[in-house]
């Protein structure tokens, strides 16, 4: 194992002290093999490769939840029926993924990798915000690609060691980044699951109601989006959901994930467009 | 007209090694012992904030003695050359072999070439595998040498005393405890002028402990040891046949010579870790 170059040694470079960032020391030292850095052609290219869809996000006391459905499309056809678009960036974040699917899924390498050698360097992980921002420099990155279609539109989430709390940012093709509050949601099913979460999240949520909130999200995304895929009853593929509370990230196991998914269904067996809200705040409690 | 003086090239690399060597010889020892389930590295070291051992990757650890900032620029270099690897291929083609190479080229130059000084240092580089019989670790020099090393391993200071220690009281598939208690005594093993044994307890907070534990169920391996639990995983300790003593009352060394074994850390800057 050496550098990529074939000398056995360790170029100078690598031992330069100072640039803690991977992704800088990427740009030095082997441009190539950064997702964003490809002349191409001009023109539109969003149809070449497939698109990943819905994310949702949403917190509870103590920490948060982000789940993902397992759908890619490819315009009209399903590409994949069981791609995984929820990643742990690290022990207490995680990012999911919106967008042209193999440049989100190469990102998300670099920014875990980019989160680890931090940590390996510097003795000490990121703040949950530094985090945030090197995820938005990734994506200011990817602009060039963005107007040609290629599209990456992460959701970010993590629990924040120093408040104690779970929290969300939100990204726009340009690299901004938005903190958002309670939950948000991002891709092309975005609209109607942040409608079905306006409607389910409270804030005293536990780590189960929270999951069940994102997977009836999901749910209500995939009943008028094409793009997103509904829970798969026969060949039992189910969204992917990733936890993080104090303890660290973990994803939800695959049963447990299906046992949720069955209870909603059977749910929408009798009301197919889902629990009914009350229509005044408070009315639940006098009912 | 002057001419310079002829020096052989034997002199030469006798030379820049007895420069390496005693640089090396005023730091600590630093030991690693296989155990039961990986490998565990553990060195005396007074600062907090400086590490002597590292994560390199999911199953590689790094661990050096010497001057800090020739082994912490190696140190850098292993995590950038092992990222990229990783990132750039699989995180499964990262080998400790391949990085230890890496080392032992770049050490090689350093030393044969008349521009640089040779770097005063010496490392272990330890990858651990499924099975105790897949655990690697590699030893090298401050010349490029690399050793294939079994069981245990020590490297800086006085590591023909702690070596000694560890032939007699190593056993294979130790215990975590057991192969930590080991460890920091062979650390704590000194001899005086006379030779005779003048073993030290040293504190919980002055030591240094790092294991890559394969029973983890993360990916990476890598872990370092807390002094609350190192302090647990210790239980009582007695110095076997001499009173306490702490760092300070160490075999005071004799004028003009390097002492045999811990040396008091130097207060001249020029301190090895």
């Amino acid at each position: 194992m050496t550098s990529l170059s074939g000398d056995p040694r360790l170029p100078a470079a690598f031992l330069q002290p100072g640039v803690s960032s991977f992704a800088d020391f990427l740009s030095d030292q082997a441009p190539d093999l950064l997702p964003a850095r490809r002349a191409t052609p001009q023109g539109q290219a969003g149809d070449l490769a497939p698109h990943g869809t819905t994310i949702v996000a949403a917190t509870f006391p103590g920490g948060v939840v982000m789940a993902g459905d397992r759908r890619a499309t490819m315009g009209n056809v399903i590409a994949q029926r069981d791609i995984q678009k929820v990643f742990p960036a690290d022990e207490f974040s995680c990012v999911g993924i919106a967008g042209s699917a193999g440049i989100a899924v190469e990102m998300v390498r670099l920014f875990q990798t980019e989160l680890e050698h931090y940590e390996k360097i510097e003795g000490t992980t990121l703040s949950l915000d530094g985090k945030a921002n090197r995820l938005a420099a990734l994506i200011r990155g990817n602009l060039g690609l963005a107007m040609q279609g290629m599209v990456v539109v992460p959701l970010f989430a993590g629990y924040d060691l120093d408040s104690g709390q779970g929290r969300i940012f939100s990204y726009d093709a340009t690299g901004g980044r938005y903190e958002e509050t309670a939950f948000h949601s991002t891709g092309s099913g975005s609209l109607f699951a942040r409608g079905s979460l306006k409607k389910l999240y409270r804030e005293d949520l536990s780590v189960r109601g929270a999951i069940e909130v994102v997977v009836q999200a999901l749910y209500d995304a995939a009943d008028d989006d094409s793009a997103t895929g509904g829970p798969d009853l026969t060949r039992r593929i189910f969204p992917v959901i990733h936890v993080i509370t104090a303890d660290g990230g973990r994803r939800i196991g695959e049963d447990e994930v299906a046992e949720v998914a069955d209870r909603v269904i059977a749910g929408r067996m009798g009301r197919p467009d889902g629990p009914a809200a009350p229509l005044t705040t408070g009315e639940e409690s006098r009912a | 007209m002057s001419m310079p003086f002829y020096v052989s090239p034997e002199q030469l690399m006798k030379d820049r090694a007895d420069f390496a060597r005693k640089g090396i010889s005023r730091g600590r020892s630093m030991v690693a012992v296989q155990y039961a389930d990986g490998i565990l590295l553990a060195s005396e070291n007074v600062s907090q904030a400086l590490h002597k051992i590292s994560e390199i990757y999911d199953r590689i650890a790094f661990a050096a003695v010497g001057r800090y900032n020739e082994f912490e620029n190696l140190r850098i270099a292993g995590v950038r050359l092992a990222d990229m690897r990783g990132y750039a291929y699989d995180r499964r083609d990262v080998t400790g072999r391949g990085l230890a190479n890496a080392y032992a080229q770049t050490l090689g130059t350093i030393f044969s070439s008349g521009g640089e000084k040779p770097y005063e240092v010496e490392i272990f580089v330890a990858e651990i595998g499924d099975t105790p019989e897949a655990d690697q670790l590699y030893r090298l020099t401050y010349d490029g040498q690399v050793a294939d090393e079994h069981g245990f391993a020590v490297i800086g200071g006085a590591h023909d005393v702690v070596a000694g220690y560890l032939r007699e009281h190593y056993t294979e598939g130790a215990s975590l405890d057991g192969a930590l208690r080991v460890a920091v005594a062979a650390l704590g093993r000194s001899a005086n002028e006379r030779g005779e044994s003048d073993d030290r307890v040293i504190p919980v907070k002055d030591l240094e402990v790092a294991v890559l534990d394969r029973t983890r169920t993360q990916p990476r391996k890598f872990a370092r040891i807390r002094p609350e639990r190192i302090e647990a995983l210790l239980g009582e300790r007695a110095p076997t046949d001499a009173p306490a003593a702490t760092a300070d009352e160490v075999p005071a060394a004799t004028a003009g010579d390097l002492p045999p074994v811990a040396p008091p850390p130097v207060q001249d800057g020029d301190e090895r870790l």
